[in-house]
């Protein structure tokens, strides 16, 4: 069943982030950024899409698949344009995520005051 | 009596720097605290009708100036210098604070340590015969704290257990020398600018501990007194944790607390109630409990001589991430009933 | 965060020395420890049921016609709408200290990374401040993440993929 799937492995990835922010001295900011570039490595070796197939929300919510959509954006214009696709890939497939939280950012921003 | 620098480390106010009136403003968290009662003003919320945290803070800190005048019955023009400090950056609190104040201002920073600091500076002033009247006054605020300090407000972010919650109060105290009435501060010990190693931004409490126990140390070989001299040892916001660590570094140099021994960070919130882990901290946290809770009391007997031991973590974010760990100080001041 | 880097002292005094050790020995062996435990299982928990969350919106997404790819990337826009709201609501900070990694692992904590900073510095004035302050904390993932997705991409493509 996807959402047990989805919880069992979203669960686990969120469980490792907290993992190494109690037992080490790595911030918060550092496991996010760990995560995002085991995301890419992963992707870049195949595991990431088996984690998918496994987890599906699971794997794609977590903030790793942001290395993994970014990854994949730069592979399909790698193919598609040679090495120049190495830049010109990069946002293909994140730039929807991007540009939402920089909209959305900006929304709250006006609509809402910090609570503290 | 007359004045004198007792030892290395300490001063000996003579007859005693009279204080003669106090007085504090918390926010609501604080008023909801075990001391709520003993707080003067307390702020609806923590924007007080200002755009900005900042704008809230200096408010408060002119609110403590303005009725610690009005409590010793002074004008402002009968006042020689007003010592201030707080936590933020270039010390604005302060300065939009006292800006339409006609009184000579002199602006110090220790961290949280800066009341007694603060105390000692006004002190030394009023003794050496340079004023007569004094304030001091000191703020933080919880949220311009936390801005400027770590994360912004609205940040998911969770804090680990020996972290502490910065006070959102100002406090103040009215200085007269010679003291009117009995109630003095007669001792000062000026603190030592420490480090100990400690590179965790939450770890304020350990950080300070060291400082405070160089401190008191210093404070009872300087007068060669017994620790048991005074009836209250109060630190300024080493929390619940940096204060068992206090107490074990200060048995492990000679000094067993016979005596109680508190911090105004343990003491201003229920721990078990609020989420604040180790308990408060910043320059609020010593202000209001000592100007409140503690300068309250002493009339009512419940302590007689008290040493006020400020202690200040002197965190740069900046150096903390170059890699630097977190020096700390922690001022003392010893108040009196005198007998008559 | 469990201990503190300490350094070993560079004074010669003896005194400091041991008081030094003391310290080290002391402000270790006092220190609270995380409850290492809770904190894990309710990171899993809080983790496990936001990623729950978004499988619901794929699943209705893909129901509603679209195709993997298209609801994967609407799925994500969803969630990044979601951790803005309770960002600004000023829910997610309170979610944050309760779920910790839980919380700021998924998608929604990345939109909270954003949002945050860009509600806290509006008092700085829209281009200085806020717009300035957008990618303060979530910076270093958009940069890491690019660059790692670069290589990672190269190396595969080198090999021939």
């Amino acid at each position: 069943m996807d959402y047990l799937m989805a919880f069992l492995v979203g669960g686990l990835i969120c469980a490792l982030g907290q993992l190494l922010y109690d037992t080490t001295k790595l911030t918060m900011a550092h496991v996010m950024v760990l995560f995002v570039v085991l995301g890419s490595v992963l992707t870049g070796v195949g595991l990431y899409d088996k984690l998918l197939t496994l987890g599906g929300a699971g794997a794609s919510v977590p903030v790793s698949n942001f290395g993994y959509v970014l990854t994949k954006g730069i592979l399909s214009h790698l193919q598609r344009d040679g090495w120049f696709g190495l830049l010109s890939g990069a946002f293909e497939l994140a730039g929807a995520a991007i540009a939402a939280v920089i909209l959305f950012g900006f929304a709250a921003a006006v609509a809402f005051k910090p609570k503290g | 009596m007359t004045q004198r620098k007792a030892g290395k480390r300490s001063i000996s106010f003579g007859p005693g720097v009279g204080i003669t009136a106090s007085s504090t403003v918390v926010g609501p968290m604080e008023a909801a605290g075990p001391l709520g009662r003993y707080f003067d003003t307390v702020l609806p919320d923590t924007k007080y009708g200002e755009k900005c945290w900042e704008g809230t803070e200096s408010k408060m800190l002119k609110e403590a100036c303005e009725s610690v005048m009005q409590n010793a019955k002074a004008q402002p023009e009968d006042v020689d210098i007003i010592v201030t400090s707080d936590l933020l950056n270039q010390l604005t609190s302060s300065s939009y604070a006292v800006r339409e104040m006609p009184i000579n201002h002199l602006g110090v920073y220790s961290a949280c340590a800066g009341f007694a600091e603060g105390v000692i500076v006004a002190g030394m002033a009023l003794v050496g015969g340079f004023a007569s009247k004094a304030v001091v006054a000191v703020s933080s605020h919880h949220d311009a704290a936390e801005r400027q300090y770590r994360f912004p407000t609205e940040l998911g972010v969770q804090r680990p257990p020996w972290a502490q919650w910065t006070v959102t109060g100002a406090g103040a105290a009215f200085l007269e020398f010679p003291a009117p009435d009995p109630l003095v501060v007669s001792r000062a010990t000026l603190g030592r600018v420490v480090d100990y190693g400690v590179k965790d931004a939450y770890d304020m409490g350990a950080a300070m501990a060291p400082a405070a126990a160089d401190t008191i140390e210093a404070h009872l070989q300087d007068f060669g007194l017994p620790i048991n001299h005074y009836d209250l040892i109060l630190t300024g916001d080493l929390g619940s944790y940096g204060l068992e660590v206090l107490r074990e570094l200060l048995a492990r140099r000679g000094i067993v607390v016979d005596t109680q021994l508190e911090d105004c960070g343990a003491l201003i919130y229920d721990r078990n109630k609020q989420d604040v882990h180790s308990g408060g901290s910043g320059l609020g946290s010593s202000a209001t409990v000592f100007n409140g809770y503690v300068l309250k009391q002493i009339p009512q007997g419940r302590w007689r001589k008290v040493l006020l031991v400020a202690t200040g973590a002197l965190h740069s974010p900046v150096r903390v991430k170059q890699s630097e760990s977190i020096p700390s100080v922690a001022h003392a001041i010893g108040v009196e009933v005198k007998e008559s | 965060m469990m201990g503190s880097n300490v350094k070993r002292p560079s004074s010669s005094d003896p005194v400091r020395v041991e008081h030094q050790m003391d310290f080290d020995a002391v402000a270790a062996q006092m220190r609270p420890k995380p409850l290492l435990a809770r904190n894990l299982a309710v990171a899993y928990l809080v983790g496990g049921v936001i990623c729950m969350g978004g499988q619901a919106i794929n699943n209705l997404l893909l129901s509603l016609g679209l195709d993997k790819a298209a609801a994967g990337g609407r799925t994500a826009v969803v969630l990044i709408f979601i951790g803005a709201l309770l960002t600004g609501l000023g829910v997610y900070d309170q979610l944050g200290r309760f779920g910790g990694a839980g919380s700021a692992i998924p998608i929604t904590g990345f939109a909270n990374t954003v949002v945050a900073p860009a509600m806290e510095f509006t008092r700085e004035g829209y281009v200085l401040g806020m717009a300035a302050q957008l990618f303060s904390v979530a910076g270093p993932v958009l940069v890491y993440g690019l660059a790692s997705a670069v290589v990672s991409a190269a190396v595969r493509y080198a090999a021939g993929f």
